[in-house]
């Protein structure tokens, strides 16, 4: 043997403690979360309160009030909502797109391709406020207030900023598919939209899975687009954030976190329920942020 | 004919309609941002004048900005060193080491990454709340008093608060990435090493990261990319630079300025900057980590 047994053991140990250490600092402060969001206020404060120390019982009622007195039910709504219509959007426009850039030869065929790669580098952050702009410019041109503070602009917004990613995703995978199914559709007369939407479409299916993983994730957390363009019809994480600025005033933190709770726990019942996919559709290629 | 010509409709009507949803709200903005920052434009009256390049003039004497550019290179060269060095030893231990519990630890070190950066900021406000802070009380109750600090607002703490929260978001999703490629390796090369006598640490250092390193670079862009977008959204919603602009980076700044100050023109002049930093960065750490590729 090439190793001493104690030696072996010791370095077990060390990656254990690594390991563990971690996996502690991880689950410690979202764990204590989920506990803080069962406190009393009186819980929080004082001299002698540890924040460590468990709820002396499980008081519900800040969710409760997180839900009707902060407006968390409404913008969890909103929420729902944009993600949806959002995903909806995204799918309708792009499987159309990228199954016809990857399987079909066309003029002007090379730009399009280099178009939706070069958007790939595009980043959001960067045209928030020119897009803010444009939209309350438009308002201005019309004589409407309908582009700003709308939850579908929104939801058009969040799906024009997944697209570039979305179709290089799905459009690499129809390029794998073996090109004899649409010659054997047509030859049975399937026209083209058909031979879309019923063949092809239903074979990317692993590719949409992942898609809508991935679209999920990042329309559910956006922030920063649903705090330029919305002031009222807020979503959650504006919500959130808003409850987190009362709370360096007004110090109602049992609130603060049942909302922190309502924003997470959807996207961590999802990744519980699919991380394997999840971890695995990642290595796929993309970028986030 | 007919045929060639319903094809050609086809393919019209599946791409115009996300082709034009991307060109008027991807690219029309991003010509916006580089159109604007030659116009010096106000809020209220949206009035427009063209100055050249003034902004990019004033941008130079802006001792804020240049002190969130300042801040913004540390954050991103101590957020790379440190995520890369975890990220790298976690995905070994998991790849390498075949013990009970593999699996559950990646998918508890994946958490960060699923989490909303709003509810990433609202947990390390309550790590580092002074007072009922999770990190204070641990230091006061294991008896390191001394080590507790005001982490969001004493000296030169605030920003390394920042990257330590960015560090703790990041290292699952890297670390995923290595694992995906150190799983590429074929296993006979540990079994040749290995029956040579080789250690894991030799065997780390002569088969795995040679053969990682250019997994390792591509996401070396990545982390230039994220970081400047994720330590804004963080700092957007943990300070919004403060105190005294100690925790400023570069994209908050320029938000602040285009949305908040309304200055629309000294915003996007400041986005130019920031886009070709991160470009020229990129480039460079591409070309300086160049070198021989051992395949497999």
């Amino acid at each position: 043997m090439k190793n001493s047994k104690p030696g072996k053991i010791i370095s077990k140990i060390f990656v254990y403690i690594a390991l563990l250490t971690l996996a502690i600092s991880v689950i410690i402060p979202v764990g204590w979360v989920f506990m803080a969001s069962f406190k009393r206020n009186s819980e929080f404060m004082g001299a002698d309160v540890s924040p460590w120390a468990l709820p002396k019982q499980l008081f519900y009622q800040n969710f409760i009030v997180a839900f009707k007195d902060a407006n968390m039910g409404t913008f969890f709504f909103n929420s729902v909502i944009v993600t949806a219509l959002a995903m909806i959007l995204l799918l309708v426009l792009a499987l159309p797109a990228s199954y016809v850039l990857a399987r079909f030869s066309f003029r002007g065929k090379k730009i399009l391709n280099t178009g939706y790669m070069a958007g790939l580098f595009i980043n959001i952050n960067y045209i928030v406020v020119p897009i803010f702009l444009m939209l309350s410019s438009a308002n201005k041109a019309l004589g409407v207030e309908w582009f700003l503070n709308n939850r579908f602009v929104l939801a058009v917004v969040y799906a024009a900023s997944a697209l570039p990613f979305t179709v290089y995703l799905l459009s690499g995978y129809f390029k794998t598919l073996p090109k004899g199914f649409e010659e054997a559709a047509y030859i049975d007369g399937c026209g083209y939209f058909k031979t879309m939407v019923k063949i092809m479409i239903p074979m990317a299916k692993p590719s949409i899975i992942t898609v809508i993983l991935f679209n999920f994730l990042s329309f559910w957390n956006e922030y920063i687009i649903a705090y330029t363009l919305m002031d009222g019809n807020d979503t959650l994480a504006m919500g959130l954030k808003n409850l987190m600025a009362v709370e360096k005033t007004a110090t109602n933190y049992g609130i603060m976190y049942a909302g922190l709770v309502i924003v997470m726990l959807p996207t961590l019942i999802l990744y519980i329920a699919v991380q394997k996919r999840l971890t695995e559709g990642m290595t796929l290629g993309g970028l986030k942020g | 004919m007919n045929r060639k010509s319903s094809e050609r409709k086809f393919v019209f009507i599946c791409l115009a309609p996300a082709t034009i949803l991307l060109v008027l709200l991807m690219f029309i903005p991003t010509v916006n941002v580089f159109r604007m920052s030659l116009y010096k434009m106000g809020g209220i009256t949206n009035s427009q004048k063209f100055v050249g390049f003034k902004n990019f003039q004033s941008i130079m004497g802006d001792k804020n900005f240049l002190q969130a550019m300042q801040n913004q290179i540390l954050v991103i060269v101590m957020v790379t060193l440190f995520t890369v060095i975890l990220a790298v030893l976690f995905a070994t231990l998991l790849q390498r080491g075949s013990f009970k519990g593999n699996n559950l630890f990646r998918v508890i070190f994946y958490i960060p990454n699923i989490l909303s950066i709003v509810v990433i900021a609202g947990i390390f406000g309550a790590i580092y709340n002074p007072g009922t802070g999770l990190l204070n009380t641990f230091l006061r109750a294991v008896g390191l008093d001394a080590l507790a600090r005001q982490w969001m607002s004493e000296g030169q703490i605030p920003i390394y608060s920042v990257i330590f929260a960015l560090v703790w978001q990041a290292i699952g999703y890297y670390m995923v990435m290595y694992m995906a490629s150190m799983a590429a390796i074929p296993p006979d090369y540990y079994e040749a090493a290995s029956l040579d006598g080789a250690t894991e640490i030799q065997m780390f250092s002569k088969i795995t990261f040679p053969l990682i390193w250019s997994n390792i670079r591509t996401t070396l862009t990545f982390y230039i990319i994220s970081t400047i977008n994720l330590s804004f959204l963080f700092v957007q919603i943990m300070s919004n630079g403060g105190p005294n602009g100690k925790t400023e980076v570069a994209l908050n700044y320029m938000y602040k300025q285009a949305y908040g100050n309304s200055s629309y023109g000294y915003g996007m002049a400041i986005g130019v900057v920031i886009f070709i930093f991160s470009f020229a960065l990129a480039a460079i750490v591409n070309k300086i980590t160049d070198r021989e590729v051992y395949e497999f």
